[in-house]
């Protein structure tokens, strides 16, 4: 039985973007994820916050299914992207990564230009018009706000550029196979602070046209940049609702303890 | 500095920063004590026409105002270096309000002592029993107000705001009544009952701040803000 | 306040200078290891110094632009060379090396990547093994294989018993290069809905294409100096050029064998030129990994 209730809006009402029922999930014998019910809302950034190993990224991963890539993972419950239950046998691994697409903790750009960084997506996918890649190419980086920083040198190795130019970089090699949702696990904990201000303006800019899901272990960083936020313990969805309201006003006394800092 | 010198407690999370805001709600029950003295102070002075009472009161106004400043600095002092939240910021908040009104409290009290300064100058003109028993009960508001504050007992915050802030708008009233009543019959005790109105008029407003610090603790505890003085 | 179980105070004045003793005695044992340490290098360096002047030393004194494009010449004819023995020895190097690369490097990039359940463990002790099995053994089973059903020594025979060597190392260096290569970037490829094998061929095989190609490199190297494989199956060929591939075909480290052990003084300093010959290829060879394996890291970590 659920016990948090939340205050987004109904699917029917304001097309959540990412629907989740009773998601549970096991590592081996130990239960990682504990019936989690949670609606994502469409072009808004959800911060999911919680302690170390409180299951924020084992949840994060289940959306683009990445958890299938470890062994002796159990994944009970339903987890649906657009109306689509993504657990279902007749699903399209490929698409759906395509779709929705993932920013890691530290930045991982591949060991080649930045041009092919970007372009390595849309060549899986199939263009190989290099005019049309260059396009591409420079609409994600200009998305990713890296274009003017890197036009002059977009055959120099992607290793070059400073962290935070890497995860803008990453950024813009998600971006430019077109998903639906951004998924970002951390994305600013191995930067310095200024990189990390860019990259959440980034944020605040790419909702327009995305709808991203963020887990952070900064919950100030959750309360500059989302619109909703989810609190996770121990693998269990304690309380989501609108930021504001969280961080102002939370509902459940364990939400009250952490984000005040009470325990760590 | 040996490591035996720290005990458990210390190392809680933000053990420091709890320290800290105790200090900073010690330090809001300390103004209002304050400013509840110079109000006892202030009615006793009228009450024994003692001008010497008066003006201690008028000095004191200099320390509930260095109070003032001295909290709302530490409050936003911790607002930028701690980052508080939920409970803790709208503790902060309501303590920077809250301060706000004790210090009107402080400045009303002020007031009646220069009203009785004036007074020692006319001929002695009787107030009205009605106005000291007013008086009683608005400093007796004043300390429940810190006592709430204190004990975050909404009951009590409640009846704070309606029944006793009521009791004192009746008060208010019947001697307002009382006042001009005699105004119109002995036109020549006119400015000692006109000084006596503003005395009566500025025990509502100390009331009426009361309510608004009673509000802020509902605020604390609830998250909710909320007019609790309406009818 | 020093009750014993702590250390002395370090904020006193003077600490840093106190105990002598214990500093004199700090500075001599790691002194001592220092000496120790480099010691040894340069006993090696010595080593190799040694053996590299003495094939220098003998083998700069029969080495001639003849002996490198002639055929052997019977004892008492003067002029003759190793030239078939060159040229043997690099076919069949090529060869072989064709051969172990193309079946090593994806077996490497298997063990690497699907490696680790028991289909894995046993494909890795097989080529364990593999690695173990005396070289001339190899050449034996090279012989039965493949020169007794074509009824002929061959350069093809050399080149399997060659590659059989090779396998083992260049698996064992290509696993080691992938297994380096980082999990993030297979997981950033995999989240962008690349393929495993898309993830394999795009991201990881050129991200471990330095090690890959150093340890082929190297196993390379390795082969080209070996004898006991081509005792059986190439077997050596005194008097012809290598003109189909299909025939005994001689290699310089079986010349240099045979002609080391010969009784005449002649042929033993043309052993001499050979060994030389084939000490100045593998330092090449050496140099132009090491040069390749610098370049490549510089250039992949920008």
């Amino acid at each position: 039985m659920s016990r948090q209730e939340t205050s987004a809006p109904s699917s029917a009402a304001r097309g959540s973007k990412i629907e989740v029922q009773n998601l549970s999930l096991w590592y081996g014998k130990t239960r990682a994820l504990e019936n989690i019910s949670i609606a994502i809302p469409a072009h808004e950034i959800t911060a999911l916050i919680g302690p170390s190993g409180c299951g924020k990224s084992s949840f994060l991963r289940c959306v683009n299914r990445m958890n299938d890539l470890i062994e002796n993972v159990r994944i009970e419950g339903k987890v649906c992207v657009n109306g689509e239950d993504i657990y279902a046998k007749s699903v399209d691994l490929i698409a759906l990564r395509r779709q929705v697409g993932m920013v890691f903790q530290r930045p991982n750009p591949f060991p080649m230009s930045v041009f092919d960084n970007v372009a390595y997506g849309p060549r899986i996918h199939g263009r190989r018009n290099r005019v049309e890649l260059q396009e591409i190419v420079q609409r994600s980086l200009d998305a990713a706000v890296l274009w003017d920083e890197v036009k002059d040198k977009l055959s120099s190795p992607a290793m070059s550029l400073s962290g935070g130019q890497q995860q803008r970089l990453c950024i813009a090699r998600l971006l430019a196979v077109e998903p639906d949702v951004l998924l970002m696990d951390e994305p600013c904990s191995a930067l310095d602070p200024v990189s990390t201000f860019k990259i959440e303006e980034l944020m605040l800019g790419l909702k327009e046209k995305y709808s991203i899901l963020l887990v952070t272990h900064n919950m100030f960083q959750a309360s500059r940049v989302s619109n909703f936020t989810g609190f996770f313990l121990s693998g269990e969805l304690v309380e989501f609702g609108k930021t504001e309201e969280l961080f102002e006003k939370p509902r459940d006394k364990r939400t009250d303890d952490y984000v005040r800092g009470r325990f760590g | 500095m040996s490591a035996e010198g720290l005990d458990n407690s210390m190392l809680e999370p933000r053990h420091q920063f709890a320290e800290r805001l105790f200090d900073l709600e010690q330090d809001l029950i300390r103004l209002g004590s304050v400013a509840a003295r110079m109000l006892q102070k202030a009615m006793r002075s009228l009450k024994d026409t003692d001008t010497a009472l008066a003006r201690e009161v008028i000095d004191e106004d200099d320390v509930a105002d260095d109070l003032d400043l001295h909290i709302e600095t530490r409050c936003m002092r911790l607002l930028a270096q701690q980052q508080p939240m939920a409970r803790d910021l709208r503790t902060i908040g309501s303590i920077l309000k809250a301060i706000a009104d004790l210090e009107r409290v402080a400045d009303f009290s002020c007031d009646i002592a220069l009203e009785v300064i004036h007074l020692a100058e006319e001929l002695r003109y009787e107030p009205p029993a009605r106005l000291f028993g007013m008086g009683d009960k608005v400093f007796q508001m004043v300390l429940d107000t810190l006592d709430c504050f204190s004990s975050r007992d909404l009951d009590a915050v409640q009846r704070l705001c309606t029944t006793q802030d009521d009791e004192i708008d009746d008060l208010y009233r019947e001697i307002t009544d009382e006042l001009l009543a005699h105004m119109k019959e002995e036109p020549t005790v006119v400015t000692q009952a006109a000084r006596l109105l503003f005395v009566a008029h500025y025990l509502e407003r100390i009331a009426d701040h009361c309510t608004n610090v009673g509000e802020r603790i509902h605020y604390i505890e609830t998250g909710q803000l909320k007019q609790l003085n309406v009818p | 306040m020093n009750n014993g179980t702590h250390l002395p105070a370090s904020n006193e004045p003077g600490t840093l200078y106190r105990n002598p003793g214990g500093r004199r005695k700090r500075h001599a044992i790691d002194r001592l290891m220092n000496f120790v340490c480099c010691g040894s290098t340069a006993l090696l360096a010595l080593m190799v110094a040694l053996v590299l002047y003495y094939v220098a030393a003998e083998g700069l004194a029969s080495i001639s632009w003849k002996f490198l494009v002639h055929l052997p010449r019977p004892v008492g004819v003067p002029g003759g060379g190793m030239g078939n023995g060159i040229l043997g020895s690099i076919i069949m190097v090529l060869m072989g090396s064709a051969l172990g690369i193309s079946v090593g490097v994806p077996v490497g990039i298997y063990l690497a990547e699907y490696g680790n359940g028991n289909t894995g463990n046993s494909i890795r002790f097989l080529t364990e093994v593999m690695n173990g099995i005396p070289t001339i053994v190899s050449g034996v089973v090279v012989y039965w294989l493949v020169v007794v059903p074509m009824h002929t020594f061959s350069a093809y025979a050399g080149a399997i018993a060659l590659a059989i060597i090779m396998l083992p190392l260049v698996s064992r260096a290509t696993e080691v290069a992938v297994r380096q290569v980082p999990q993030s970037w297979r997981e950033a490829s995999i989240a962008l809905g690349a393929t495993p094998a898309r993830t394999i061929w795009s991201v990881v095989t050129p991200g471990a294409r330095t090690g890959i190609i150093t340890g082929a490199l190297l196993a390379v190297a390795r082969i080209a100096g070996e004898t006991a494989p081509l005792l059986f199956t190439s077997f050596g060929n005194d008097v012809q050029w290598p003109t189909h591939l299909g025939m005994a075909t001689a290699g310089l480290p079986l010349q240099i064998f045979v002609y080391a052990m010969s009784p005449y003084s002649e042929w033993k300093s043309q052993a001499w030129a050979g060994a030389f010959v084939l000490v100045m290829g593998l330092l090449l060879l050496n140099v132009v990994v090491r040069a390749f394996a610098g370049r490549s890291a510089i250039s992949m970590q920008g």
